[in-house]
């Protein structure tokens, strides 16, 4: 089987920030999932994304950014409850590996993966944009992101093109939000 | 962004030696962490702000970022806070301008505090560019020998001239797509636009024109105008206002491309129907042009 964690390196992040990024189907245990956030269970400090919200891997890493940026600055908890809910079907799992003062992260990928593959009732899948198009839920995407009433968008016959101007839309809305 | 402007145009300057560690400006904190993609690009320098080219998330994802360095001769407070409105202000301006399908570059991302604003690389070279080309073409091809038509003004009807003058209609309908979006730019010049080539879904109906020699060369006029930079733009739907942007643009069209000059009334017809009270903004263009004059005049 092929990893379920993947290691991404984001552009223009400290060398001391490695993201993991995992991406499972058909989750079984979701509430589970949504509990362990909430008892802020330090052995769950992931973010764990309700897929359906997401549009795309660029959207998604566009999120990471903000929270490690935001994190940096020292005005936000780097892990809070970001969607999961006990219906939430498929889910996005965002690690952030941090080493401080030289010393490496205390956990490792590997680490990582293994929790995940114990703990989270579900199919493994790559974390692509093909897989996550597959469970983009767009009309809450549009919902949640005020993107209804555009005519102009709806006009544009080419989904993949159509997309591609609501995922740059969804990813200006985030960047604006909390400023 | 593959082809490189020509000659003309502002050329961004040769790479350091060093990559980063010897740039000629302090990087804000951003651009001083690694990159796959190589260091960032420093493409203009202004008042306010540095451009950089680099990358944003992946290495293959362009990014235009916008640095406001702060200003020693400013109380550190003043700054950062006249700093974070004006970021903030061109984030929002960006982000209004994309909701009502205006083209502009999409916003990736803002960090006030380092006075950082990050949007979308626009593919494509700024109209200033491709107005120039087109009438460097244009001079090689009627040499003054023969009846000097290449050191003449360009008229709409000339042989040749469809592509300019459709450039020319493109330009009035962005501007005039703007200003009903409730936004005044502060700075339209040709530079501030750019001819990105057709998207998918978003080219026009009959698609291109001729296949003479000259044909690629005047395809790269082809494309969809992306108005660029509103560091100085404001929301609003004043006439007036409206009015003295096109007035602006006006000016810098005729000293930036003055064999073009006459072209420029095609900008201002493809503007008058772009929304209803386009006429009256026209109107208003008259009053504002006397009222240049009388400036000029009292010197």
């Amino acid at each position: 089987m092929a990893a379920a964690v993947e290691k991404v390196e984001l552009e223009h992040l400290p060398a001391t920030h490695t993201v993991l990024l995992a991406l499972y189907r058909d989750v079984a245990n979701a509430g589970f999932l949504q509990e362990q956030l909430l008892s802020r269970n330090v052995d769950f400090e992931y973010a764990f994304v309700d897929a359906s919200a997401v549009a795309s891997r660029f959207q998604l890493l566009s999120a990471v950014h903000k929270a490690i940026a935001a994190e940096m600055a020292g005005i936000s908890e780097a892990y809070r409850r970001y969607g999961v809910q006990p219906a939430t079907k498929d889910v996005a799992v965002v690690k952030v590996l941090i080493s401080r003062e030289g010393a490496p992260s205390s956990l490792s990928p590997e680490d990582v993966e293994k929790h995940l593959q114990a703990h989270v009732q579900g199919e493994s899948v790559a974390c692509s944009d093909e897989e996550l198009a597959k469970v983009t839920d767009w009309p809450k995407l549009r919902k949640y992101h005020k993107l209804n009433g555009l005519p102009w968008i709806d006009a544009i016959k080419d989904e993949a093109a159509r997309k591609s101007e609501l995922e740059m839309l969804i990813v200006s809305a985030m960047a604006m939000r909390g400023t | 962004m593959a082809t490189p402007e020509p000659a003309a145009a502002i050329q961004p300057p040769p790479p350091p030696a060093d990559s980063t560690s010897t740039h000629e400006f302090p990087l804000p904190p951003i651009l001083q962490h690694p990159s796959a993609a190589g260091p960032a690009e420093l493409i203009t320098q202004g008042a306010e702000g540095r451009l950089y080219r680099t990358s944003w998330l992946t290495p293959t994802r362009l990014c235009a970022l916008k640095h406001r360095p702060s200003k020693p001769y400013r109380h550190p407070t003043l700054d950062a806070r006249l700093t974070r409105h004006r970021i903030l202000s061109e984030a929002r301006i960006l982000q209004k301008c994309r909701r009502e399908g205006v083209a502009v570059p999409a916003l990736y991302g803002i960090d006030e505090s380092q006075g950082v604003l990050s949007m979308e690389w626009v593919p494509g070279r700024p109209v200033r560019v491709e107005v120039n080309e087109f009438l460097r073409r244009r001079a090689e091809k009627y040499p003054h020998g023969e009846g000097g038509r290449g050191r003449e003004e360009v008229t709409r009807d000339e042989e040749g001239a469809t592509p300019l003058v459709g450039l020319m209609r493109r330009v009035g309908e962005a501007v005039g797509k703007l200003h009903k979006a409730g936004i005044v730019h502060g700075d339209l010049t040709t530079s501030n636009m750019m001819v990105r080539p057709w998207e998918k879904d978003k080219g026009p109906v009959n698609g291109h024109h001729g296949d003479g020699e000259d044909d690629n060369a005047e395809r790269s006029l082809e494309g969809e105008i992306v108005v660029i930079d509103f560091g100085l733009a404001s929301q609003g739907s004043a006439d007036e206002d409206r009015a003295v942007d096109l007035y602006v643009l006006e000016r810098a069209f005729g000293s930036t491309h003055p064999r073009a000059e006459a072209l420029f009334t095609v900008v201002l017809e493809a503007y008058r129907n772009t929304f209803k009270t386009a006429p009256v903004v026209l109107k208003k263009l008259e009053d504002v042009r006397m009222r240049g004059r009388k400036r000029s005049m009292l010197g």
